[in-house]
């Protein structure tokens, strides 16, 4: 392997930070611009050689892909415990490398276009550069304490890019919850790692995930609350990743951050930082799934089946085009969480595995357009609202297409890319657990449901009178839609199983077909119903009738037939239900949080009164505490 | 006085020769030349710096009052480098304030008497040498602190620091008398063997340990630090932020983690209780400060509570990993001080609502500000990560995982706090934000100095990796 190759793939976006960064006032934007997109496409590029070099070149080494460390140490902490900088490559860091290269490559073209005549354009690319490289590193993580590095960096930059319109309060306060919230979390991450540490005597992911090795065979006895020490780590560890990659209920800040720019969404909020949760199970999978049962791992499970069912459910609701599908990610997130914690480890038990990295692959495709369509439409309409919207098919025929693409991705249309990876997941599910390939199921049909209501409601629906009219982007907006909608229909046919594998050795997986029509039925439904309910909610009636004939008029009749039924959906699951799990996200999720953060700046505010200013004060407080002290080490800490 | 003394009293004989040349230098030099003071108080005790990483030998001298070893020998570098950082970032303002009333060198001879001191203080080898050395780094705090007269809150510092250290010291005085009363020895190296567990040892413990407490703004011994901080000279507020503590902070771990070794169960209580205490209340208190000086007393007294966490081990890895820590804080804290000290010598402007838009006017200042408070929040990678993550590693090492939570979360509290500065910094835009200025030769050697320091402690192992090996020698 080309390790020089590896090693720029992060260093050239730090270094284009760098030197954007500093020359902040003297680079125009033109040069800006360029400089961004050149160097996320040489890194781009050496992905590509790495990966061809690695899975092709390389290949198997006695039948399974190796893992290749360069690493250097950093730190000595102690005899026995040492933290080490490094490159690590394996099959799910060099399938990250392709992720993040493609979709930042993709991004930076597209902000050209995008950004264009904004204030901060080189500060805006120098922050997407920062960020660039802050997720490389990650991926490429040897150990835990480079991955906790890397990962605390790339949430400084999403803060940075969250909070870029900072003349916007709203904006600010998103970037600040995000900020909170993630860092809530990396406080389990932080603990994880400090107990693993201790226990393992090492950060290293070859070590920890080896699974004759002595962390995996002799993992610690059960110590607090009848678990194992490694197990709590685990957990510790997961609750980290759910802050990232925003499970139940850490999601909060996800919504939120939508008040960044759409390129930023597309890029951080859909397609890399927010699996990095994901990856990061995915990571220590082989610790998850050998330490006590893999207890960690259903809870990983569950989680990631609650939130995929309860942000699809919120999804129908929402009214902004960003916040559906920034729900939309955190349901597909939940999906990838779900097929990780249903997984085994050795041969085709690893379909939940290899069909969640599947599923991060095409859905960071199909998700990064969804908002880059979403972006050009914003850009043309200048709303984020579907009510300023209809009809705009006849206006923007790429986004048009390229969203259509999209959403029969995600809704599971074969044969587009998420197609694949999602029937892969529900038959990984089915084959371990039945209540929870229901919940899969069913989220299936509901996605397919809220992607087609905004669907229909953009490109279709009524005619809105534009005060200007809309017009498709420019090519430097469009190319990479077009480049991305290609992608999406075509990522599904990789051979998935045959690269990625808990145990690295491969295996043929093969599309399971009464699995496979029974989900595409079930997304037909919500597609079904979604044209229905969307498609001719205007005066369109009669010119749908002629194009659609007989299909149309059988809806209509069945609409009509099915009054009842409609007002069950309607006003008690979208209304009662759906209304409700929103609220309830709002008022409570969102409330209890808030209280932590209000409570401690009230209880701060009540102690005011002890720093009085006088100097008497002080030595009452300084001799009784002492007095205090003297008891409590009298009374109760000598024997 | 033979070779041998001279020798091992090298660092204390220097400081003393640089404090009798300003006295000399003052007397002889013309109105005209008096400015000089800053650029001679600032080469010579370079110089001393420099002269301290020179090999030293260990020792007792005076039948065992004074010793020096490789490990307090580092001390006193550490705590010399950060004095020599505090000079740089004062040089300007007693330019501009002090030497005009000719009190320049008065100044300076105040600080290094109280250096002089706190150098005594680590390196005592009894009671008696460790009571004057706290002696002799305090009052002349006292006396810095209320250096500004004119200035009725500086004089309230100075007030306010004699008092409360004078109760400090009759406490900890009584608590050496019961020491003595219950071992018969004022000598560490023979306390360690005869103490043993009984109430009047206990007692002794708890008021011996409150005079070191207050040196190192542990709650409940903590409510000078703020009023101090914020009426002393920035100058000031910074050594006591720094050093004194952090010398505080050497001599709490040289005899409690020899000579009161046995009793480490009884302790190690106090220890989490009191960290778990100041780091709640300072960081409560710091979110609602608008003074910088406040907020940044705040902050060091929860960055103290940080440091208890290592303490509480009792182990080598615990020593290695508060030198790191302390040596971090200095840098850490020195960089914030030292831009606060910048803006107010320039514009006399102390509050945060002052610092807004100042990444627009002064980007420089405030991206060393930033690193610093990154540091002192211990946002990776900057250096104040590692410290605390290698303190909460020590912490859990021993068990204290309930401990090193509350850490942890405080850690995401503190996190909110340096942000608010950060933001109003960058995010924030001011009708009057503070004008560009350019900042004086030595007040940027300083800064920089602040930032190499932070990225180097961060980046370059083989400073972590001399510590620990050190650290096997103390117990």
């Amino acid at each position: 392997m080309n390790y020089t190759a590896i090693i720029l793939i992060p260093l050239i976006p730090l270094a284009v930070f760098l030197v954007l960064g500093l020359f902040n006032r003297k680079i125009g934007p033109g040069v800006s611009g360029l400089v961004g997109v050149g160097g996320m496409l040489v890194s781009t590029l050496l992905s590509f050689y790495t990966a061809f070099e690695y899975f092709m070149v390389l290949g198997k080494v006695s039948g399974a892909y190796p893992t290749l460390v360069e690493s250097t140490v950093w730190m000595n902490f102690t005899e026995t415990l040492r933290i080490d900088m490094g490159v690590l490559i394996d099959p799910i860091s060099v399938m990250m490398l392709i992720v993040v290269s493609t979709i930042s490559l993709m991004v930076h073209i597209y902000s050209r276009g995008y950004m264009k005549g904004d204030e901060g354009y080189t500060k805006f690319f120098s922050f997407l550069s920062l960020f660039t490289f802050s997720m490389y590193g990650l991926v490429l993580a040897t150990n835990l304490f480079q991955i906790y590095i890397f990962w605390e960096l790339v949430g400084v930059s999403s803060y940075l890019l969250i909070g870029y319109y900072y003349t916007k309060e709203s904006a600010v306060a998103a970037a600040k919850k995000a900020f909170i919230v993630t860092r809530f979390a990396d406080l389990g991450f932080l603990i994880g790692i400090l107990l693993i540490g201790y226990y393992t005597g090492t950060y290293d992911f070859e070590t920890l995930n080896n699974p004759e090795g002595a962390t995996l065979t002799h993992w610690a006895p059960a110590s607090f609350m009848g678990l194992s020490v490694l197990t709590w780590g685990l957990i510790l560890i997961f609750i980290g990743g759910a802050g990232k990659s925003a499970m139940f209920p850490l999601h909060i800040w996800l919504p939120d951050a939508m008040e960044g720019p759409t390129p930023v969404s597309a890029l951080i909020h859909a397609a890399t930082m927010v699996v990095a949760g994901v990856f990061l199970v995915a990571r220590l999978f082989p610790m998850y799934f050998f330490v006590e049962e893999g207890f960690a791992l259903q809870i990983v499970a569950f989680v990631g089946a609650f939130s995929a069912l309860f942000a699809a459910v919120i999804a129908l609701t929402q009214t902004d085009i960003k916040r559906v599908l920034a729900y939309s990610t955190m349901s597909q997130l939940g999906y990838m969480m779900l097929a990780l914690g249903v997984s085994g480890y050795e041969g085709s038990q690893g379909l939940g595995y290899m069909s969640s990295m599947f599923h991060l692959f095409t859905h960071a495709m199909f998700k990064a357009l969804l908002f880059l369509c979403a972006g050009s439409v914003i850009h043309a309409v200048h709303s984020n609202y579907l009510k300023d919207m209809g009809q705009l098919r006849k206006y923007m025929p790429i986004t048009h297409l390229s969203f259509l693409v999209a959403a029969l991705a995600i809704a599971g249309i074969p044969p587009f890319a998420g197609f694949w990876s999602k029937d892969e997941i529900l038959v990984a599910v089915y084959q371990q657990n039945t209540f929870l390939y229901v919940v899969g199921i069913f989220v299936a049909g509901l996605t397919a449901l809220y992607i087609f209501r905004i669907y229909f409601g953009i490109f279709w629906g009524k005619d809105n009178t534009y005060e200007h009219r809309p017009a498709e982007s420019p090519a430097s907006m469009t190319v990479p839609l077009i480049v991305l909608a290609v992608l999406s229909a075509t990522v599904g046919f990789i051979p998935f199983s045959e690269f990625i594998s808990p145990d690295r050795a491969g295996f043929d997986a093969h599309i399971d077909i009464p699995m496979a029509i029974t989900a595409v039925a079930v997304a037909l439904i919500g597609i079904g119903i979604a044209w229905m309910l969307y498609k001719k909610e205007s005066g369109l009636a009669t010119r749908l009738t002629d194009r659609l004939g007989v299909l149309y008029t059988w809806a209509h009749r069945k609409f009509y037939m099915d009054e009842v039924y409609l007002f069950v959906t309607k006003n008690i699951l979208f209304k009662g239900i759906a209304a409700g799990a929103a609220w309830a996200d709002r008022k409570i999720v969102d409330g209890t949080m808030n209280l932590i953060g209000n409570s401690t700046v009230l209880f701060s505010k009540k102690i005011k009164g002890m720093q009085s200013g006088r100097v008497q004060d002080y030595a009452m407080a300084f001799v009784s505490g002492t007095v205090i002290l003297a008891l409590l080490f009298i009374y109760l800490w000598t024997s | 006085m033979n070779m041998e003394t001279v020798l091992l009293l090298r660092q204390e004989i220097s400081i003393l020769i640089i404090a009798l040349l300003l006295l000399i230098f003052e007397i002889f030099a013309g109105d005209r030349q008096k400015e000089g003071v800053v650029s001679l108080t600032i080469i010579l005790f370079a110089l001393h710096t420099g002269i301290g990483f020179l090999d030293m030998k260990e020792g007792l001298l005076f039948g065992g009052m004074f010793r020096t070893n490789a490990l307090i020998h580092l001390f006193k570098n550490i705590l010399n480098i950060g004095v020599l950082i505090v000079l740089l970032q004062s040089a300007e303002w007693v330019k501009r304030e002090l030497v005009p009333q000719h009190r320049g060198s008065e100044f300076f001879i105040l600080l290094l008497s109280s250096l002089l001191g706190l150098q005594f203080l680590i390196s005592s080898g009894d009671f008696l040498m460790f009571y004057l050395g706290l002696e002799l780094s305090t009052l002349p705090l006292a006396a810095l602190s209320a250096f500004e007269m004119y200035r009725r809150r500086s004089s309230e510092a100075g007030i306010k620091l004699i008092l409360s250290s004078a109760l400090a010291s009759g406490i900890t005085l009584f608590g050496i008398s019961l020491m003595y009363a219950s071992t018969g020895t004022i000598y560490f190296a023979e306390m360690g063997t005869l103490i043993s567990e009984n109430n009047l040892t206990v007692m002794a413990l708890i008021l011996f340990f409150a005079g070191l407490g207050f040196k190192i703004s542990l709650v409940p011994f903590h409510f000078w630090t703020a009023d101090v901080y914020e009426g002393a000279p920035i100058g000031v507020a910074s050594y006591l932020s720094v050093i004194s503590k952090g010398a505080a902070v050497f001599i709490l771990m040289i005899f409690f983690f020899t000579v009161l070794k046995p009793l480490i169960h009884l302790w190690e209580n106090l220890f989490y209780l009191l960290a778990v205490l100041t780091m709640f209340l300072g960081n409560l208190f710091a979110l609602r400060q608008q003074n910088m000086k406040r907020f940044l007393a705040f902050s060091s007294i929860a960055q103290a509570g940080f440091i208890l966490l290592g303490l509480i081990t009792g182990t080598t890895l615990g020593v290695a990993t508060v030198i790191y820590f302390v040596l971090i804080y200095i840098f850490s804290n020195l960089a914030a001080f030292g831009v606060v000290q910048a803006i107010s010598t320039e514009t006399g402007k102390e509050n945060m609502r002052d610092y807004e838009g100042l990444y627009r006017t002064n980007p420089k200042l405030s991206l060393v500000m930033m690193l610093g408070l990154f540091s002192l929040a211990g946002i990776p990678p900057v250096a104040g990560f590692f410290g605390k993550f290698f303190l909460f590693t020590a912490a859990a090492s021993k068990g204290y995982y309930f401990l090193v939570f509350l850490a942890v979360v405080n850690v995401t509290i503190s996190l909110y706090y340096y942000l608010l500065v950060v933001r109003a910094m960058f995010l924030r835009k001011s009708d009057h934000p503070i004008p560009h200025f350019t900042n004086a030769l030595y007040m940027r050697i300083g800064l920089v100095i602040t930032v190499v320091g932070i990225l180097a402690l961060g980046l370059y192992s083989p400073i972590y990796d001399y510590i620990y090996a050190l650290s096997n020698t103390l117990n």
